[in-house]
């Protein structure tokens, strides 16, 4: 008698992995951006993110996942690394050292007074980076059976 | 303007980057990177010049003042260290675009290219000792997935030792680094050496002076831990090792100059005459009798790699301002010539498919141009008069006979005499005799492949024909990294 499968069923985990996910990546864009002043940053920030996705892949199957984030990783490591030399090169061209930082504070319509520095963009590059090569081990070893 | 110090790293940082966008268009990132590459080359050749006639550049990275920022300097060794090893590696990969194989080019060669020279060029240029680590890693990461690329069983086992020995060495880096912190508080290299000058040097900081040399000679390849390299360098196909046997072990000995030329140079009867001349020795004379040893193109050329490297550091040994100048104009002779004969020796694999030298024979007649260029490198290596080797050896012996270190100089002489044996024995058993190859093989044109390799065998003829402005630059090159005291002022602004 052949063994009969049994079907799994994950619906548990699948409807708690929707709201977990929107947590930690809410939670893990905050820690992007309080970095400045607070503990967090992009290396961080890029983790939490990296672990929300992976959480995603764990309650659903691959091929779900990659139809909804139709994103290269390994081309967002590209993209992070050039947004994070970019800010670097900007400053060059204003006749400033390399990576020279540069805030100011602004009125923003809903936040309020809130201070914005060139960092930031060099810290997305980080987050990026991270994002992607965390995703790209993870995905290159998970795929290495096939 | 300042910011061109900066430029020989942050360009290959932006290629490499660009580069991963493009790993699906083969033909663009080809024409890309080999432009790039060129731009590299005339943007380190200008940085030579400028520095050369104005003086040594400093650039404090996002406006912050010395010790508390990050510096990068640009003094005469470090430029001229950034145009050789551009040079190298142009020539490398105008090499690796005609015989890397697309299976490789398609998972991120290039890339990982540009990666490699980022830390090299930025390990020359570094003026803080925890940024020099931060390059010697990427530099190092980069040559792990280089020398393991293409995955055949003998490139995984000996990439596997390689990265081993490299994580062990680095983590004795952060060790000595830590270590220096917790004595002088500080990182930056000028201020680290201003302080250690107070403290004389005295009990610990000899130590660390010696751990730091450990360090060091793990990736610079000298007695007794060259053991990885000989292996490590066979694996890879022949523009990576090329590029590794000019580059890397280079990077080692440049750090080490530095930190013992402008740091840890108030004790130089211990550390300098004493321990490095003493290892230099050993290095040397292990390195040539492992290449005498040998029956393998490229293993024989490895092992020459320790055996001189082993002669820089002896020219940094004895410590005058000929042997110096000698050691610098060495490091410039061998990346040339090193380069050079990797790349003949993956020629001569193209054509005769080993590197067995038992299986070779008779390349002379069939392939002549290939021949007689490796003869006059090989002879150049071996330090014949007219060429480069020649030049870079004699100052350094003479400055050992100088200083009376006759014990030394007497191994450097008969180590010339083997690495002269070995070379003729390569010439005389791939190159001449008879013909063991097939006449499809005999008939294979290799015009293309040699073509890339000319302007090194160019410029060590030029080098030993034009000894003297060269000699007379290296000369000034040593004189100013043998007074710190210029390069302290300079980037402190006191």
């Amino acid at each position: 008698m052949r063994q009969k499968q049994i079907k799994s069923n994950d619906v548990m985990l699948q409807i708690f992995a929707r709201i977990l996910i929107l947590i930690i990546i809410t939670f893990s864009i905050y820690l992007l951006l309080a970095g400045h002043n607070n503990p967090g940053g992009g290396f961080i920030g890029g983790l939490m993110t990296a672990s929300a996705l992976l959480i995603m892949y764990l309650a659903f199957d691959m091929k779900t996942i990659t139809k909804a984030i139709p994103i290269n990783f390994t081309t967002m490591i590209g993209a992070g690394l050039l947004l994070a030399v970019g800010t670097g090169i900007v400053t060059m061209l204003f006749g400033y050292p390399f990576l020279t930082q540069f805030f100011d504070y602004f009125h923003l319509p809903i936040l309020g007074e809130a201070e914005l520095t060139t960092a930031l963009p060099f810290d997305l590059g980080v987050y990026f980076v991270v994002v992607g090569s965390a995703l790209t081990i993870i995905l290159t070893i998970a795929e290495d059976d096939k | 303007m300042n910011n061109l110090v900066i430029l020989p790293i942050i360009f290959p940082f932006v290629i490499g980057a660009v580069l991963i966008l493009l790993t699906k268009h083969h033909k663009l990132q080809r024409i890309v990177s080999g432009i790039s590459a060129l731009v590299l080359l005339a943007i380190s050749i200008y940085l030579a010049v400028v520095v050369y006639q104005d003086g040594l550049i400093v650039l404090e990275l996002g406006n912050w003042p010395a010790p508390f920022g990050i510096v990068m300097v640009a003094d005469l060794l470090s430029t001229l260290m950034v145009l050789l090893s551009t040079l190298v590696s142009t020539v490398c990969l105008f090499f690796a675009f005609k015989t890397i194989s697309p299976e490789r080019e398609k998972f991120y060669f290039y890339p990982l290219y540009f990666f490699l020279l980022i830390g090299v060029n930025g390990a020359f240029l570094t003026g803080d000792l925890f940024n020099l680590f931060v390059f010697f890693e990427v530099m190092l990461i980069a040559s792990y997935a280089l020398i393991v690329h293409g995955g055949t069983s003998y490139q995984l086992r000996e990439s596997f030792k390689y990265v081993i020995i490299n994580v062990f060495a680095s983590a004795l880096f952060i060790v000595a680094i830590a270590w220096t912190y917790s004595i002088t508080g500080t990182l930056n290299m000028a201020h680290l050496a201003e302080r250690v000058a107070e403290l004389e040097q005295s009990g610990v900081l000899n130590v660390v002076a010696i751990l730091f040399l450990i360090v060091f000679a793990m990736k610079g390849a000298l007695f007794p831990l060259y053991f990885w390299l000989p292996r490590s360098y066979y694996g890879p196909p022949a523009a990576i090792a090329a590029l590794f046997g000019g580059l890397l072990t280079k990077v080692g000995i440049y750090a080490i100059i530095r930190t013992f030329t402008l740091i840890f140079n108030h004790d130089p009867g211990y550390t300098h005459k004493g321990i490095i001349v003493t290892i230099a020795g050993f290095t040397m004379l292990f390195g040539v009798l492992g290449a005498v040893s040998q029956f393998d193109f490229k293993r024989i050329l490895s092992y020459h790699i320790i055996s001189q490297v082993g002669y820089m550091v002896m020219g940094l040994g004895i410590f005058t301002p000929l042997a110096v100048a000698g050691a610098i104009y060495y490091i410039a002779h061998h990346m040339i010539v090193k380069t050079a004969l990797f790349l003949f020796a993956g020629v001569a694999q193209r054509v005769t498919g080993t590197t067995d030298l038992k299986q070779m024979g008779g390349l002379l007649k069939t392939h002549p141009v290939l021949a007689w260029m490796f003869f006059i490198t090989a002879i150049s290596l071996a330090g014949i008069p007219p060429l480069s080797g020649f030049f870079s050896k004699f100052p350094i012996i003479l400055a050992g006979f100088e200083e009376a270190q006759y014990v030394i100089s007497g191994v450097a002489l008969l180590v010339g005499l083997l690495t002269l044996f070995s070379m003729m024995k390569i010439f005389s058993y791939a190159f001449w005799g008879e013909q063991k190859h097939t006449e499809e093989q005999a008939r294979l044109p290799i015009g293309k492949l040699l073509l890339p390799i000319a302007p090194l065998v160019a410029l060590t003829i030029i080098l030993g024909f034009a000894a003297e402005p060269m000699f007379v630059y290296s000369l000034e090159v040593a004189e100013q990294i043998m007074d710190p005291s210029i390069y302290i002022e300079s980037v402190l602004k006191e």
